[in-house]
């Protein structure tokens, strides 16, 4: 799922270098009310988030709901201001004087999101959807709607039917097809894909995974995947991240999360997947207590109050993503943010 | 619930002010010193100049501006300029036959308006529903002073079943003069009873076609407890609407009044104009487009009252 | 999931290769197409352009002037030989004054309308997709004038101008400026935060492009249909505005003026009084039952 070459003559770095760096990204937004509509709190979306992708390799975002996932990657796209952090793209900082600007990057960074009929104008036809950015660019209208139909071919929609309908007439799944070939209209490197496929049906799902690993595979692509299906995410991707309550708890190997999750709330997220394995029936309650407010996140770790080994010290310090404490981290690929030795070992599930 | 009330009031606050400077300030837009509005042209310089030190207007316009508010908030218009009576007891007195003529029309045309409304809704596509949307959409269409011309026509003029013009002799009470209501307060119900009738029409019919709906009566209620249900969720935009169409029937009553010779707000503000009487024509005005937004601001509020998302 | 599964879903269930079908037709080419098949708008329309045709080709269709009455035929009733809908008071043919009335009462309620539209429309959209303090600013001012009944600022503009068709034209600009702002805010601040507006954000391109292309086509919609509901309301006003005599003077012709001129004569001619009165309405009622048609052509939802 790796292969990747170098002939992008936009590379710069080669393939040691990450496509893409993110340090301490946070964006937290001010809550209103009162009297004068002043500010009463904050929902500390997205707090110190840092990670990097690797050219080729597909990187999965998993998490519970408004754990930050989504604000991360329009964190990442622009489309919000982010309050700190820097974004660094194969090598050059984003919205830096020194760097690229952000709209150099969005040339080649894209985005695909989780609702497909709205992520489409109903009054414009596939071909001129997908052909829109381009043509903003500067490409003729002629060439940029001839990609267009040829994006339309890659995706699997006949560009003899599909080009000049609206977006009621497609399905589900037609219409993520064409929120792909949107997405690669502009020839971007990396592609995030928030939520992409959970809200089609599951036959349908199983042709939108296997259409983007052709994909990736024959436009050269790195993918971020961000999902809250834990099946899908171990099926597509080689490193997965984990997010809890806006911070990153748990990244490594895909193969090493699933089969030794460090983190309790990994173990906890994993534990919840109903089996239809009667042998490996999911018996007790991973998870204790409610899941916590945004807007007042626990101190030090926010896992804690719902964690059955938490310590004095989870409360005082943020635990810093490091390497496991039992010295197993597959090479330095494998970090979980965990105060306790204990937590990190507890009996580790087979997936 | 209550900091939204508070906070709604704070912000009616700055708009009252920009009412009241809108109002002082048309009066200098006119071209042309306001002093010679007043004067007749043949006045000398004296008399000009001592009239204009006793209006104030050789002063800063801010400084007349904030000496005008002041006065205003007390209740002191000043005089008429045609006829040298206190503007305030003028405005009362026409504001209050005004009232009558509002309130009366708001009720008539309100609840023809929400009956229309819920029938036409309730037999939607057929006949009823063609017949009443066609009555509503005329009641919206209607010139209303042509209305009332019509009417005094047919009830006054061809046949003389009822008084053309005016309020009655004054000294009788009010309810012994119910006939001279009748054709203004018919009038002025026309339009609210066409604009509520749309409303309530397109609302109810939202509200039925919503799942929920379906929803209630699958799970066994009989009719009442539904409609009921409907009502409930139909009553804020409606409340919303009958509370501006109330503002304009006491605002834009000028048309009918003028008519009938209804001697209420708005006939005072067609007299000041041709009679360029400044001191009642800016006393009309902001009185009326204050209760306006007052009016609005209680509108707001009952509505945060009953549907709690507004209160964000 | 398992790859039994995933072999599955790519043998059973590609998507079908049928025979090449009619491409849908474009979006407001269908909005062109119900509105073609809706009698009432049809009706309506016809008999709007037949209102504009007599007012713009009044010399056509009359034969007298406008202007010149005699005192021996004044106030004749309908059906006079040689005058067929009666005379005014001053004697001109009413036939003819409503022809040639119909150019300032059209005009009147038109013009209003589409400056307030181009006005309110670019200050509604551009406080609706900026936001912010531009949006907040303008949303403010118009909540001001927002605070008057329409009719009430109409005349207070109205009777501080002074008379004339420039100036009533003015005062109901502003006047119809602030509900223009206001539905354009809301319906652009809607269409900004639909997903595919973000989705054009993400793809670099700039705002200007963004509006032309995306957020316009979506707003011009129900923007259209409150316009056009406005121009009936337009009319009425403009018309109520001579009425009182603040609007056209006389002796021009106009409607709202030959009703107020007529208002004496009601006891003398009554159906010939409530004549101009009779236009209004049917040229008010035309614009509003147009706008209905607009909008259910143009809602997907009653049309799916």
């Amino acid at each position: 799922m790796s292969a990747f070459t170098t002939s992008d003559p936009r590379d710069r770095g080669g393939p040691a270098q990450p496509l893409l760096t993110v340090e301490g990204l946070r964006k937290h937004f001010p809550v209103r009310g009162g009297l004068l509509n002043r500010q009463v709190a904050t929902v500390q979306a997205v707090d110190d988030v840092s990670f990097s992708v690797r050219k080729g390799e597909t990187l999965g975002i998993v998490g519970e709901s408004g754990c930050g996932k989504s604000t991360t990657a329009r964190l990442l796209m622009r489309l919000i201001e982010p309050d700190a952090g820097d974004v660094v793209f194969d090598g050059d900082p984003v919205g830096d004087r020194h760097g690229i600007t952000v709209n150099a990057m969005r040339r080649q960074m894209q985005m695909v999101f989780q609702d497909s009929y709205s992520s489409l104008n109903p009054r414009m036809t596939m071909a001129e959807s997908i052909a829109y950015a381009p043509r903003m660019h500067g490409v003729s209208a002629r060439e940029s709607l001839s990609r267009a139909e040829d994006l339309l071919a890659q995706v699997g929609l006949n560009p003899r039917q599909y080009a000049r309908r609206y977006p009621h007439e497609l399905s589900g799944g037609q219409r993520q097809r064409v929120n792909i070939a949107r997405a690669l209209a502009l020839e971007p490197r990396l592609v995030i894909l928030d939520e992409a496929v959970s809200a089609l049906d599951k036959s349908i799902e199983a042709q939108v995974l296997n259409l983007l690993s052709e994909l990736k595979a024959r436009f050269n692509l790195t993918y971020l995947f961000i999902s809250h299906d834990l099946n899908v995410v171990e099926y597509v991707s080689d490193r997965v991240l984990v997010m809890y309550l806006g911070r990153v708890v748990e990244t490594g190997p895909v193969e090493s999360i699933y089969a030794r999750p460090r983190h309790p709330y990994t173990r906890a997220l994993f534990a919840s997947k109903p089996t239809l394995d009667p042998d490996r029936r999911t018996t007790e309650m991973p998870l204790t207590g409610d899941p916590p407010n945004p807007i007042n996140p626990p101190s030090g770790c926010r896992f804690r109050t719902r964690c059955s080994f938490a310590q004095a010290v989870c409360a005082e310090l943020v635990p810093p993503l490091a390497a496991p404490l039992d010295g197993q981290d597959d090479g330095g690929a494998h970090l979980v943010a965990c105060h306790v030795p204990a937590a990190q070992e507890a009996m580790a599930l087979h997936a | 619930m209550l900091v939204f009330a508070a906070r709604r009031i704070i912000q009616a606050i700055p708009i009252l002010l920009g009412v009241s400077l809108v109002v002082f300030g048309l009066v200098h837009i006119v071209p042309g010193n306001p002093i010679d509005l007043l004067m007749p042209p043949e006045a000398s310089p004296e008399v000009i100049a001592q009239m204009k030190a006793a209006f104030g207007f050789d002063q800063p316009l801010y400084w007349q501006y904030l000496l005008w508010l002041s006065r205003a908030l007390r209740g002191d218009f000043g005089l008429s300029v045609f006829n040298a009576t206190p503007v305030w007891g003028m405005l009362i007195t026409a504001l209050g036959n005004t009232f009558v003529l509002a309130i009366l029309g708001a009720l008539l045309g309100f609840t023809l308006g929400i009956v229309l409304g819920l029938v036409s809704a309730m037999y939607h596509g057929r006949w009823p529903d063609k017949l009443f949307s066609a009555i509503a959409t005329t009641g919206v269409s209607l010139p209303h002073y042509w209305c009332a011309i019509v009417l005094v026509l047919t009830f006054a003029v061809l046949h003389e079943w009822l008084p053309a013009q005016g309020m009655g002799d004054d000294s009788l009470p009010l309810y012994a003069r119910l006939d001279y209501l009748v054709l203004p307060v018919v009038t002025l119900s026309l339009i609210p009873m066409g604009v509520i009738g749309r409303l309530v029409r397109a609302t109810v019919l939202e509200i039925i076609s919503q799942e929920f709906v379906g929803a209630l009566s699958a799970k066994g209620l009989t009719r009442w407890p539904v409609i009921r249900h409907i009502c409930k969720n139909a009553a804020p935009p409606v409340l919303a609407l009958m509370g501006l169409q109330f503002g304009y029937l006491l605002g834009g009553s000028i048309l009918v009044e003028t008519v009938f010779n209804w001697p209420g707000s708005g006939n005072l503000l067609n007299l000041a104009i041709f009679r360029r009487d400044i001191p009642v024509l800016q006393a009309t005005i902001l009185v009326l487009a204050s209760f306006f937004v007052v009016l609005n601001l209680l509108v707001d509020i009952a509505q945060a009252a009953i549907d709690p998302r507004i209160r964000r | 999931m398992s790859q039994a599964t995933i072999d599955l879903a790519r043998r059973e269930l590609a998507p079908p290769e049928t025979a090449p079908v009619q491409a849908a037709p474009g979006y407001w080419k269908a909005v062109g197409q119900r509105l073609l098949r809706d009698p009432v708008t049809i009706i309506v329309t016809l008999v709007l352009l037949g209102i504009i045709f007599i007012s713009i080709g009044a010399p056509l269709v009359s034969s007298y002037d406008p202007y010149v009455g005699s005192v021996l035929t004044r106030l004749k009733p309908i059906g006079t030989a040689g005058h067929w809908l009666g005379t005014d008071e001053t004697g001109r043919d009413l036939w003819t004054r409503l022809c040639y009335g119909g150019r300032l009462s059209l005009l009147a309620g038109v013009l209003p309308v589409t400056i307030s539209l181009m006005i309110g429309g670019f200050l509604g959209v551009l406080a609706g997709y900026a936001g912010g303090l531009i949006g907040t600013l303008i949303m403010r001012t118009m909540d001001v004038f927002y605070a008057f009944p329409s009719i009430l600022l109409a005349i207070a503009i109205c009777g501080l101008l002074g008379n004339g068709l420039s100036n009533s034209v003015i005062a109901l600009s502003v006047v119809f400026i602030p509900p223009m702002v206001r539905i354009s805010e809301t319906v652009t601040t809607q269409a900004r935060q639909l997903d595919f507006v973000e989705a054009a954000r993400a793809s670099g391109t700039t705002t200007m492009q963004i509006i032309r292309y995306h957020v316009l086509a979506n707003v011009l919609g129900p923007i259209l249909v409150y316009a056009t509901s406005l121009i009936s309301v337009s009319i009425i006003l403009s018309a109520g505005l001579s009425f009182l005599g603040l609007g056209v003077t006389p002796p021009q012709a106009e409607w709202g003026l030959m009703l107020n001129s007529l208002r004496q004569a009601i006891y003398v001619q009554p159906y010939v009084a409530a004549l101009p009165g009779l236009m209004i309405f049917i040229t008010s009622m035309c614009f509003n039952l147009m706008s209905d048609g607009f909008r259910s052509a143009m809602d997907v939802r009653l049309n799916k």
